[in-house]
């Protein structure tokens, strides 16, 4: 399993990264924004995974990995609450264009 | 440091117990009490001066600077001051005189000021002064000096308003506070000066001021220009405290104040203030020749100058106020030709004589129920006989007639102007024949103050007529002689007046100088030298003397011819060239009208409408408005689009990653 | 070699759903394009001895939090795409730029600069393993993940009545 160097792991995640940022400036639907954002998550557990295995001691080694699932964790409870205010704000207003959404103004 | 000379805190404590206790305590404590106590700590405190005295005499002359420090009051980086008394010849000098005459005078005041309903606070503001005079003479740097001076100026004010219900009186002490003030702008500077130059202000002990003048001289690291700069901003404080041309109108007016308040403060002590400071700072002035010519030649005019003003008054005090000025003028020219010991010496004879003429003077005022006009005086010599009596001592005294102590003291000076190379010996001569021309002046009017109020036919008769026999203050149609609390002084001082002079010696007569060997250790030559002064032959000596005893006697002479039968025609009203002279040749007008309040004015006006309003003003505003106009454009970045804000970020995160890997790159992150 | 081979497609598949997450217009289409990368993602944690994360990461993550995705975007009916159409704006070509900028920068400047990895035994990833550390070096952080995750719950119950 030491054929592949780290570092293509680590590349692969900035990308990953990159695409998630992309796409949470770019798109509109709240919805997809979100998914957006589990993308650039899950590029970083890839990322924590990837230095886990560049560890020395065995403690170090499985630290990365109880990061990523504590990682994954509070992306759950992040999407649920999520999803819930989309729900709610489209109940409100019967749009859900992050455009429209913008009180928070001068 | 435990030595005996720490009771000097004691000397200027004692006072500021009576200001404290009288300040708090005075109404309640009645006005016995209050004089008392007001008297007895300023005699305490001369006693303590004389027994300091005592035993700096036991030590030998190059060790008679002994400092005592209270607390170290400034450090502020390399600024260094501390609150430290030098306890030398010249300040005990000072301090004797200061708590002696001022003792006296004290005493003299509980009988002048009985019948004020105000006594506690005169009291209260005399002990002030004394407070802050004793903090003047005996400190050990320019700052802790500057502390005094300024107190004295204060208490001046204070006390020159004293009757404030009356507007004339406010006025004056105003008069008296601002002009000092322009004089204390220059020596504000000079101390800057100072401090930048030398980096201490002390002036004795390790590394004081005076010695790093000296060594940076010799090491050629002083230059000329700075050390006259700060010789002529110390000479225009001196001016502005001790009233020289051009700062002197404060003086006469200041006569407003109660006599005693005249007395002390403004003949006997404050004024000389200037004095003390020049000789304390003597090194300074004898490294700056141009300063010191300065300081002979303003000295000189204003004696001359003052002399010819006093001609031509007629309130009784105002002629004493240009004779201060006139004498002070004296004491500059001493030290302006180097002989700094001669100018404390007339100091300290002039403090006798002029209070003495003063406490007099006030004795006459209070007889002729606070008449001060000389025009409406004369004939009191039978009905005041010991206020006579002293005050002829005070006139001989003064006239520079031998052997009383004015004499000598202004010969001194007279010769050592004659003689003297410190500045060249055609200048020394000339300011030795102004001097002499205005020594004759001063037994002139000094002769007619005496005829005016004492001789000739009394003219105080149908302005006294109308007090009536019993006016409210119970007094009879005739003047009374004064309470001995006011005599007594007067006597004491007609002493010191007579037999103060011997103790600065005569040369001719091979009389040995004590004075001014006790005064060697602080105004001794040091940079210039004992030749400097000069020494004439014996033969040149006695001419210079039989000329002054001349001057005085021809003054004397006219002025009894003229006077001796009371007020001339020719006087009763003014005219003519003596209106010029009453009016100090338009200066005070010139000034205080002139150029104080049309100029002031003007420039005020300017201040306001300019300087504050548009620039300051504007300044502020504009500051306001500028934050309000950034906050204003500012705003817009919050549109309220997420996306926007997602978009910034990331512009924002590429920046900084690739700031952070450049910087690293060149670090050298090689892994 | 065969692992060679196995990264590489997962990689493509990566790669390719990535951005086809962000490029098509359809949310639903998107979604599933989120699940393919997810599966392709368990994958390579299996090749990183990440086995119980493997497993986690198919069960939560594309088993439940995208089930919870698609159903709210058919239950809002966001199908059609016809509303929510992106007009062309300068935004998209600088953050395409600045994202490729981003890859580029930190795989150049940093990760062909790190070391290789190290040796490590085959089960630290193993169920055992993890909850050997999970429930000693690691206990606190997982009662507070319990508590987050309680938080959680009452929020959506929160957001969800109608009336509160």
């Amino acid at each position: 399993m030491d054929a592949v160097p780290i570092s293509w792991y680590l590349t692969l995640s900035a990308f990953m990264f990159a695409m998630g940022v992309t796409g949470v400036v770019i798109k509109r639907n709240p919805i997809v924004i979100f998914m957006c954002i589990e993308l650039m998550l899950n590029a970083a557990n890839l990322a924590f995974l990837a230095f886990a295995r560049q560890q020395a001691q065995l403690g170090a080694q499985v630290a990365g990995q109880v990061y990523a699932i504590l990682v994954m964790a509070v992306a759950a409870a992040e999407v649920a609450i999520g999803l819930g205010i989309i729900v709610a704000i489209y109940r409100l207003r019967d749009t859900i264009n992050v455009d429209e959404m913008n009180l928070l103004k001068f | 440091m435990n030595s005996v000379f720490d009771l000097v805190w004691v000397v200027i404590g004692l006072p500021l117990a009576g200001f404290l206790l009288h300040a708090f305590f005075g109404k309640r404590l009645g006005k016995k009490a209050v004089g008392t106590v007001g008297t007895a700590v300023v005699l305490g405190a001369f006693a303590l001066s004389v027994y300091l005295l005592a035993e700096l005499l036991k030590l030998p002359a190059d060790q008679q600077k002994v400092t005592s420090t209270l607390w170290r009051w400034i450090e502020a980086g390399s600024f260094r001051v501390a609150f430290e008394a030098l306890v030398d010849p010249l300040s005990l000098l000072m301090a004797l005189i200061v708590t002696g005459v001022g003792g006296l005078i004290h005493l003299y005041s509980t009988g002048y000021m009985a019948e004020d309903e105000d006594y506690p606070r005169f009291f209260t503001y005399m002990n002030l002064f004394i407070v802050f005079m004793l903090t003047l003479v005996l400190s050990n740097n320019l700052l802790m000096m500057f502390v005094g001076w300024e107190g004295v100026g204060l208490c001046s004010y204070l006390l020159i308003g004293f009757w404030y219900k009356e507007k004339v009186n406010t006025d004056s002490a105003n008069k008296a506070f601002i002009v000092n003030r322009i004089g204390d702008w220059g020596f504000t500077l000079a101390v800057l000066l100072a401090f930048w130059t030398f980096g201490t202000l002390s002036f004795a002990g390790e590394g004081n001021m005076f010695q790093k003048a000296v060594e940076m001289k010799q090491a050629g690291l002083l230059s000329p220009g700075v050390i006259t700069a700060i010789a002529l901003l110390l000479f225009v404080g001196a001016t502005g405290k001790s009233a020289q041309f051009p700062l002197y109108m404060w003086l006469p007016d200041a006569m407003a104040g109660p006599t005693p308040v005249s007395a002390l403060i403004h003949a006997a002590t404050m004024v000389t203030a200037g004095v003390v400071m020049v000789t304390r700072c003597h090194v300074l002035f004898e490294l700056a020749p141009v300063a010191m010519l300065v300081v002979a030649v303003i000295g000189v005019f204003t004696a001359i100058f003052a002399a010819t003003i006093a001609l031509a008054q007629t309130d009784i005090k105002r002629v004493l106020a240009y004779s201060t000025v006139s004498q002070l003028g004296y004491m500059f020219l001493g030290c302006g030709v180097g002989a700094f010991a001669s100018g404390m010496f007339h100091v300290t004879t002039h403090a006798f004589f002029k209070a003495l003429l003063f406490l007099g003077s006030g004795s006459v005022i209070l007889a002729l129920h606070h008449e001060q006009d000389m025009r409406r005086m004369g004939g009191l010599a039978k009905y005041l006989p010991i206020t006579y009596w002293t005050m002829l001592a005070g006139w001989l005294a003064i006239a520079g007639i031998p052997p009383l102590a004015g004499f000598f003291s202004k010969d001194e000076i007279l010769s050592a102007a004659f003689g003297t190379h410190v500045l060249p010996v055609s200048i020394g001569q000339i300011l030795w024949a102004v001097g002499l021309v205005t020594a004759l002046l001063t037994a002139f009017y000094m002769t007619r103050l005496m005829g005016l109020t004492f001789w000739g036919e009394p003219r105080w008769a149908e302005a006294h007529a109308h007090h009536g026999k019993d006016d409210a203050h119970g007094h009879s149609g005739q003047p009374r002689e004064s309470p001995p609390s006011m005599t007594v002084p007067l006597m004491i001082l007609a002493v010191l007046s007579v037999v103060g002079g011997f103790i600065g010696g005569f040369a001719p007569l091979h009389i040995p100088n004590r004075f001014g060997r006790f005064l060697e250790p602080s105004a001794g030559l040091q940079v210039l030298g004992e030749e400097a002064v000069g020494h004439l032959p014996v033969s040149t000596e006695w001419l210079l003397v039989w000329a002054s005893v001349l001057a005085a006697v021809l003054g004397l002479w006219f002025g009894w011819a003229r006077y001796r039968a009371g007020l001339p025609e020719s006087e009763r009203e003014l005219s003519g060239i003596r209106k010029v002279l009453y009016h100090q040749y338009y200066y005070d007008w010139l000034m205080v009208k002139g150029i104080g309040l049309w100029l002031g004015g003007k420039i005020a006006f300017w201040m306001w409408q300019f300087v504050d309003g548009r620039l300051i003003d504007g300044f502020v505003n504009g500051i306001a408005g500028l934050t309000g106009w950034v906050g204003n454009s500012l705003r817009r970045v919050q549109t309220g689009y997420v996306r926007n804000y997602a978009f910034t970020i990331l512009i924002g995160a590429m920046i900084l990653l690739i700031w952070l890997l450049v910087r690293g790159a060149s670090a050298g992150l090689a892994r | 070699m065969f692992v060679q081979i196995l990264f590489g497609l997962m990689a493509i598949v990566i790669v390719v759903t990535s951005i086809g997450v962000v490029a098509v217009r359809n949310p639903v289409r998107s979604a599933l394009n989120l699940v393919a990368n997810f599966f392709a993602l368990a994958v390579l944690y299996l090749l990183l001895y990440a086995q119980f994360v493997a497993a986690v990461q198919i069960i939560v993550y594309a088993g439940a939090i995208m089930v919870l995705f698609l159903f709210t975007i058919m239950l809002l009916n966001l199908g059609s795409p016809a509303e929510l159409s992106e007009r062309g704006e300068i935004k998209r070509p600088i953050t395409w730029g600045l994202a490729l900028l981003f890859v580029i920068v930190l795989a150049g400047g940093v990760f062909s600069r790190l070391s290789e990895a190290q040796p490590a035994q085959d089960d630290i990833g193993t169920v055992q393993m993890v909850g050997k550390f999970l429930f000693t070096d690691w206990v606190y952080p997982f009662e507070l993940t319990s508590i987050l995750l309680l938080i959680a719950i009452v929020g959506a119950i929160v957001m969800a009545k109608r009336r509160l």
